[in-house]
């Protein structure tokens, strides 16, 4: 029987196992629940983004152009409907079928609306109003006023910003948000699924009854392996509702949110630091006998993941060129954590997130060298809490 | 025929020596019975010999080469410190360390079945193996050392905690197996079940084998022992019959061991001290004394004088 081959008994058993808990179905559901209900609720709470109505009369009809352009400049969206004549243009706003009414003289024209315009629609009425007002002069004045209207329609602002800020929109942060929660609540979870599990066999003693067939080191990367693809179908899942949630209720329209990008670097952020945590909380797990010993000595990593998560989660999707979170995306085990954030914000180039990424993956190597020399030197040792100078010693 | 053979061991923890320069070996078909008092080191060799502890010095070997992971995957291994996965079910559980041996899955399926038949559990196959009583538990652990079909079993204690209806199971299959020419080496402190199921007994006593043999061996190392219902041993009438002592006497009950070095046949020796005692006054009875396996070892691990281990106090380690 190849090492292979054991790895991947030692895999399933840990698959099937989680597949089977209650715990671990029932914190999926929770998250996909969660992710879904989360961008319904956002949805409602948006309302439709919808562009703004307006009707016109046959009368007030040559407006629809202009108004479509300045609407167009200043990165709004209208929708013109033509209606019969004033009376129905009334009825229309009164029946809130359209949000105005634009009725009379088109070169004196009143806007019709229910209680108030808003103040984006009110602006673009304002310039309709003065563009009909300088019409009639150019017209007055022997000029053309369709060639007015064209060439202040191809009129557009520059602005040269000196220090820009970084743009991101809602979709983006609520993105940043998604990433930043899910990779840790995952992380998290399944690093300690694996802390229990390698307590699990050594205080119920079966790790001895495992060993004498199997090496340590396959016994450990087996449950590593397992837990993680357990764990990776369930960011896939939650992620995946998600993105699914989003589409579906063109949540994502207006954001210029990457999300293939940020879906396909989620996933390998939270492979890779799975591997890193998980590794770290086997080996320590692996020098204590008891379930109720794990909470202490894995503590520090805990505490290691927490920090980066909440300074990032605070600080990211409102201000993400901060310092700290920029070199908290860089330093391996906080990267995980904080680069994807970063990625969903949109505001970090891809040689940026290739440079974190490999400056963590060069960890792996040594991580899991000394995660597999501590496990196989402790795994055995039950009673008192092994130290970790006594692990790492060579035998 | 293959055989297991443990070569001069050694193994500390700190400042405890749990072996010292220990060696047995269990031939195949053979089964040995491991006795020795707690911490002797009877659970550290059978450690080393599976494989899950490495031995300061020495070696393990199996036909003569030492044992690598594809041997030791097919030692049937019964650990001191019970151990299953609690919320495994037995069937599952027992399956997935046959194909961890390296069985197929349908083999392991026919295993799993077949041991959890002969052991009685086969109706719990679906359930938990935490809901199970701690004398099933057992019977699964034992199903878990032999589902494998191993070349080679390793069990330490494993009659503890059982029946007597499943001692006498479990005696049956370790003798079928041992008859399929599989070496068992087994560790107990219920020597009369050693007497009557071992083909040898090893003694092991503060790291060291003290004796190593069948039951007759044992009783006969020592020198062979009579028993005389006869006149009282302070006539000196044994001290007439050269290398006899006095090893018990109480009332007119005399025990008498021969020397084993006396060189004469044993029955000669026998009539030789019955015409003494005859000499000495009216025997009313006399005989052979066959110690069960109990005072044999008691000897064994009391004699301090001239078969203990050189060097160093006993020492308690979790052996």
């Amino acid at each position: 029987m190849s090492a292979l081959e054991t790895l991947r008994l030692v895999a399933g058993r840990e698959i099937s196992t989680r597949i089977r808990s209650r715990a671990f179905l029932w914190t999926t559901g929770l998250l996909v629940a969660a992710v879904v209900g989360g961008g319904i609720v956002l949805d409602l709470a948006i309302g439709s983004p919808s562009a703004s109505t307006v009707a016109v009369t046959p009368q007030t009809e040559p407006l629809a152009q202009p108004l479509r352009d300045i609407a167009r400049a200043s990165d709004e969206s209208v929708e013109v409907i033509s209606v019969a004549d004033d009376a129905a243009a009334e009825a229309a706003v009164q029946q809130e079928d359209v949000d105005a009414a634009l009725t009379g003289d088109p070169g004196d024209f009143t806007v019709v609306v229910r209680s108030e315009t808003g103040p984006a629609e009110y602006a673009m009425f304002t310039v309709l109003r003065q563009q009909a007002a300088l019409g009639s002069v150019v017209t007055e004045l022997g000029g053309d006023p369709a060639a007015v209207a064209d060439e202040l329609a191809s009129a557009t602002l520059v602005v040269r910003a000196l220090d820009p800020a970084p743009e991101r929109d809602g979709g983006q942060i609520a993105a940043g948000y998604v990433a930043g929660i899910l990779l840790f609540l995952a992380l998290q979870t399944t690093a300690q699924l694996v802390s229990q599990g390698v307590v699990e066999e050594k205080s119920t003693r079966v790790v001895e009854l495992l060993l004498s067939t199997i090496r340590p080191w396959q016994l450990m990367a087996g449950k590593v392996l397992g837990i993680g693809v357990i764990g990776l179908s369930q960011v896939v899942l939650v992620a995946g509702a998600a993105a699914g949630t989003a589409l579906g209720l063109g949540l994502l329209d207006a954001s210029s949110l990457d999300l293939g990008t940020t879906l396909g670097w989620a996933l390998a952020w939270f492979a890779l630091g799975f591997v890193m945590y998980s590794s770290a909380l086997a080996a320590l797990a692996s020098l204590v006998s008891r379930q109720e010993d794990v909470a202490a000595v894995t503590a520090p990593v805990l505490v290691l993941m927490i920090l980066p998560y909440v300074i990032g989660i605070s600080i990211a999707p409102w201000d993400p060129t901060n310092t700290i979170v920029v070199v908290l995306s860089y330093v391996p085990f906080a990267a995980p954590l904080v680069m994807p954030m970063r990625i969903a914000l949109g505001t970090v180039e891809t040689w940026q997130v290739l440079a974190s990424f490999a400056l963590s993956a060069a960890l792996v190597p040594v991580l899991v060298w000394a995660a597999g020399r501590i496990y196989s030197n402790a795994v055995l040792r039950t009673g008192a809490r092994v130290s970790l100078r006594d692990a790492l010693r060579v035998r | 025929m293959p055989e297991l053979e443990l070569l001069g061991l050694h193994k500390s923890y700190g400042d405890l020596h749990a072996l010292r320069g220990m060696s047995l070996t269990v031939a195949s078909g053979e089964i040995v019975g491991f006795v020795g008092s707690n911490g002797a080191g009877k659970t550290t060799a059978m450690r080393i010999a599976v494989g899950v502890l490495e031995a300061d010095a020495g070696e393990v070997r199996w036909d003569g080469r030492p044992i690598d992971l594809s041997v030791s995957r097919r030692i049937g291994y019964m650990p001191e410190e019970r151990g299953l996965y609690p919320r495994m079910r037995v069937g599952h559980q027992l399956g997935y360390l046959a194909r961890l041996h390296g069985r197929s899955g349908t083999q392991a399926e026919r295993a799993v079945r077949r041991w959890t038949d002969v052991l009685g559990i086969s109706e719990r196959v679906d359930d938990e193996v935490q809901k199970l009583s701690l004398g099933n538990q057992q019977r699964v652990q034992l199903c878990a050392a032999l589902v494998a079909d191993p070349d080679i079993l390793v069990l330490d204690e494993p009659f503890s905690g059982l029946d007597p209806v499943a001692v006498d199971v479990m005696s049956r299959v370790l003798r079928e197996r041992a008859d399929a020419g599989v070496p068992v080496l087994f560790s107990s402190h219920q020597l009369d079940l050693v007497e009557r199921l071992c083909d040898r007994v090893a003694i092991i006593k503060d790291g060291s084998m003290v004796a190593v043999g069948s039951i007759e061996d044992l009783r006969t190392r020592g020198g062979r022992r009579w028993q005389v219902d006869g006149p009282a041993p302070g006539l000196g009438w044994p001290g007439s019959v050269p290398g006899c002592r006095v090893v018990d006497s109480a009332g007119t009950l005399t025990v008498v061991e021969v020397g084993a070095g006396t060189g004469d046949a044993p029955d000669d020796v026998g009539a030789a001290l019955l015409r003494a005692a005859l000499a000495a006054g009216p025997v009313r009875a006399f005989g052979p004394v066959h110690p069960h396996l109990v005072e044999l070892y008691r000897d064994a691990v009391s004699d301090t004088t001239d078969r203990a281990p050189a060097g160093g106090r006993g020492t308690e380690v979790g052996s």
